[in-house]
């Protein structure tokens, strides 16, 4: 092969070879603008409350819905305490989830949230979720789990309400049962 | 034919050595001639099976209710009618018009690397072997439409699913080998004098999709193997449930998707530009701007994926953005439209069957860019979305477009390949069943898309049974044409009248300079570039 042409070819490939690593920046990439713009009603990781930094705002009213989903495959039962809380923004709330596993085997379950509308999911934390990890479940066993939240104060005005949904995906397939307990997944 | 310029043909350029014989010569050719044939042979075959898949989605919408299939293998048909449409007829065409045309076109002895060029060719019989054999298997063939969005080819694929990410790497290795030979004879291999700006603009739209090519073939791969992981490894890159989104596969699919659909139609703008000034008998009007319009279609079409996918979910900001930027592509698109009206304008035209299939190209492809427009209006598109209205869209812009471009070529340059004419009767009866098969087909589903009849579905409601009946008659008289194209492709080969060197009066470009039938080895002198014969 002539110089000139092995020249084109070795840069061509390098085309080649970086859009091939572009398709899986792509994953990091997406994931990173879903966060800049709450795209998708991504929720952050754990949120440190410190209640001194808190200042609640008892002149304003935010209705907080909860959503119960379990995708299609899964048995589980999957419930709210309450359908929905109205609450200040800056105040600390806890509201109970519930899960039965009424299958006779062992399966693990894990939840992903997802707010609407999506433009809010910056001022929305969650000191604690069950949907940071998994839940492992015995058969016929039922689990509370209590999720504590905190609607920040510099909420949008315009937003009265927010709907947190959880869809519950069964993940027995995906985990190694005999080391729960050491992995846990952002959610 | 009194177009054609009557002179002598067949004045043979004594090549050193003529092509091996039997079997022999088509498997070990690096000849980008015998190369070209092959590869236009592979996808005429494939637009028959592809074009049998077709038909057996028109028998069954022929009537309300199951008739034919059921809805499994309905889908499967569906599925791999788009796959091997869009991977096994129309992109191996534009490659194989490619190999013959571009080496002639630029005065080069042949494609830049010629060994690489023979591996390209033969891994997509393999390839497609593949994925049509999963048809056979238990659970069916893909049967998640050719877009394979997640979870549909994951969580939910057959289990041959895996053959057919096998074959789509293929294929996508294929067309990436191809495309690095295209650009290495183009940037390199011109004769000398064959400035890229004198370049006829079938070899200036193949650039481009090659690039094209080469910057998105890669990401399907990568889209593909990340189905294969989820599949088989364990991670959840379109898995909601291990943190994963399979909103994100749209997103990369459709980073591939947008770029692969101007590579199937970019190709076919270049060979429009090549047919009109011919038989209008005037040069190309606005050249310069043509080759700029490609240049910024090319450029558009990575910035628009989003608008397949408005119904997703998106910010405000981002809906705009994505209709916005795709009404643009109307600006260089409609630039394209009006310079092959203007080349045309006050010509002394004549309308031999490629002409023919070249004016309808302009007339259908622009009524495919218009619904496209439509499609491209966010709020209206919540209604056409995932109906017949966008099959109606995409048939337009890819049958009457590409495939009319890819016959039209074939009616074009092939008294060049075999040094026989076709019979210019037959070519006008072929394209004439062509054009009212095509339109029927395809016109009547927008209006059944507008009244809301969903896309991929083998039963529909009782009001749209007038129009899907009329779509499956014009799929018939379309499908059987094509049958009739074989013959009188078969018949020239064999029984074709000599044709000249020239060819066509108008025809200007440097395979028009050499004997008809284009011996085995060409310019391997490079020639002088005169004026006219630089871009036509």
């Amino acid at each position: 092969m002539e110089q000139r042409q092995r020249h084109t070819v070795g840069k061509l490939i390098m085309l080649v070879v970086g859009m091939f690593g572009f398709a899986f920046a792509m994953v990091p990439l997406y994931n990173l603008l879903c966060e800049l713009t709450g795209l998708n009603g991504k929720t952050g990781g754990a949120y440190e409350y410190v209640e001194a930094r808190e200042t609640v705002d008892r002149s304003r009213t935010v209705k907080v819905n909860f959503i119960t989903n379990t995708n299609a495959d899964m048995p589980w039962k999957f419930w709210s305490e309450k359908g929905g809380v109205e609450v200040h923004p800056g105040e600390l709330h806890t509201v109970n989830f519930f899960v039965t596993n009424p299958t006779d085997k062992v399966m693990v379950g894990q939840a992903v949230p997802s707010l609407a509308p999506g433009l809010a999911t910056d001022y929305f934390h969650k000191t604690e979720c069950f949907c940071f990890e998994r839940q492992v479940l015995q058969p016929g066993e039922t689990m509370e789990m209590p999720m504590r939240f905190i609607v920040g104060n510099e909420l949008p005005a315009h937003v009265a309400s927010l709907n947190l949904s959880y869809a519950l995906f069964d993940v027995t397939d995906f985990v190694d049962l005999a080391k729960i307990g050491t992995d846990s997944n952002p959610g | 034919m009194s177009e054609v310029v009557e002179s002598h043909a067949g004045h043979d350029d004594h090549a050193h050595h003529g092509p091996a014989k039997g079997l022999a010569r088509w498997l070990f050719t690096t000849n980008h001639k015998d190369i070209g044939t092959l590869y236009l042979w592979f996808s005429f075959t494939m637009f028959l099976i592809g074009g049998m898949m077709a038909l057996v989605i028109r028998a069954e919408l022929f009537e309300p209710g199951l008739q034919f299939v059921v809805p499994e293998f309905f889908n499967q048909m569906t599925t791999n009618h788009g796959l091997i449409m869009v991977f096994g007829a129309v992109m191996p065409a534009f490659v194989g018009l490619a190999n013959w045309l571009v080496p002639m076109m630029v005065g080069a002895p042949d494609m830049a690397l010629p060994r690489l060029n023979n591996l390209s060719f033969w891994i997509l019989p393999f390839a497609f072997g593949i994925m049509i054999s999963t048809l056979f298997m238990e659970g069916g063939g893909p049967n998640f439409g050719w877009t394979f969005y997640a979870p549909l080819s994951t969580t939910y694929a057959p289990p041959s699913v895996t053959y057919f990410i096998f074959a789509v790497h293929m294929m996508g290795a294929s067309s990436i080998m191809g495309s690095i030979n295209i650009i290495a004879t183009i940037l390199n291999m011109r004769a000398p004098g064959m400035t890229l700006m004198k370049m006829p603009l079938f070899v200036w739209t193949w650039l481009i999709t090659a690039y094209l090519l080469l910057a998105v073939m890669p990401v399907l791969a990568g889209a593909v193997t990340m189905i294969l992981f989820d599949i088989h490894f364990g991670t959840s890159f379109f898995n909601a449930a291990g943190g994963g989104d399979p909103v994100m596969f749209q997103h990369i699919f459709l980073f591939f998707g947008h770029p692969e659909f101007y590579i199937m139609i970019l190709p076919a703008f270049g060979i429009v530009s090549q047919i009109i000034p011919t038989f209008a008998r005037k040069p190309l009007f606005g050249y310069d701007s043509m080759v700029y319009a490609v240049a910024s279609i090319a450029f558009l079409s990575f910035i628009v994926w989003a608008h397949h996918m408005f119904t997703v979910g998106m910010p405000l900001a981002g809906q705009l953005f994505f209709m916005y930027a795709t009404m643009l592509i109307a600006i260089p698109t409609g630039v394209k439209v009006f310079n092959w009206i203007s080349t045309m304008w006050r010509g002394s035209m004549s309308f031999e069957t490629p002409m023919l299939f070249a004016i309808a190209f302009v007339v259908l492809f622009t009524i495919g860019g218009f619904s496209g427009l439509m499609l491209a209006i966010t709020p209206a598109d919540y209604q056409y979305h995932d109906t017949y209205f966008v099959v109606a869209h995409f048939h337009y812009v890819l049958v009457p477009g590409a495939i009319f471009s890819i016959i039209a070529a074939t009616y074009y340059w092939i008294p060049k390949w075999c040094g026989r004419m076709y019979d210019e009767r037959l070519g006008k009866l072929h394209f004439w069943l062509s054009f009212i098969g095509v339109n029927v087909t395809f016109f009547p589903q927008h209006f059944s898309g507008l009244a809301g009849m969903p896309r991929r579905i083998p039963d529909y409601a009782l009001q749209f049974a007038d129009f899907n009946m009329l779509s499956s008659v014009g799929a018939f008289i379309f499908g059987f044409s094509q049958v009739f194209f074989l013959y009188i492709v078969i018949k020239t080969i064999r029984s074709g009248k000599p044709a000249t060197d020239r060819v066509w009066e108008g025809a200007h470009g440097l395979e028009w300079t050499i004997p008809s039938p284009a011996p085995y080895h060409t310019f391997t002198h490079p020639p002088k570039i005169t004026d006219a014969e630089a871009h036509s």
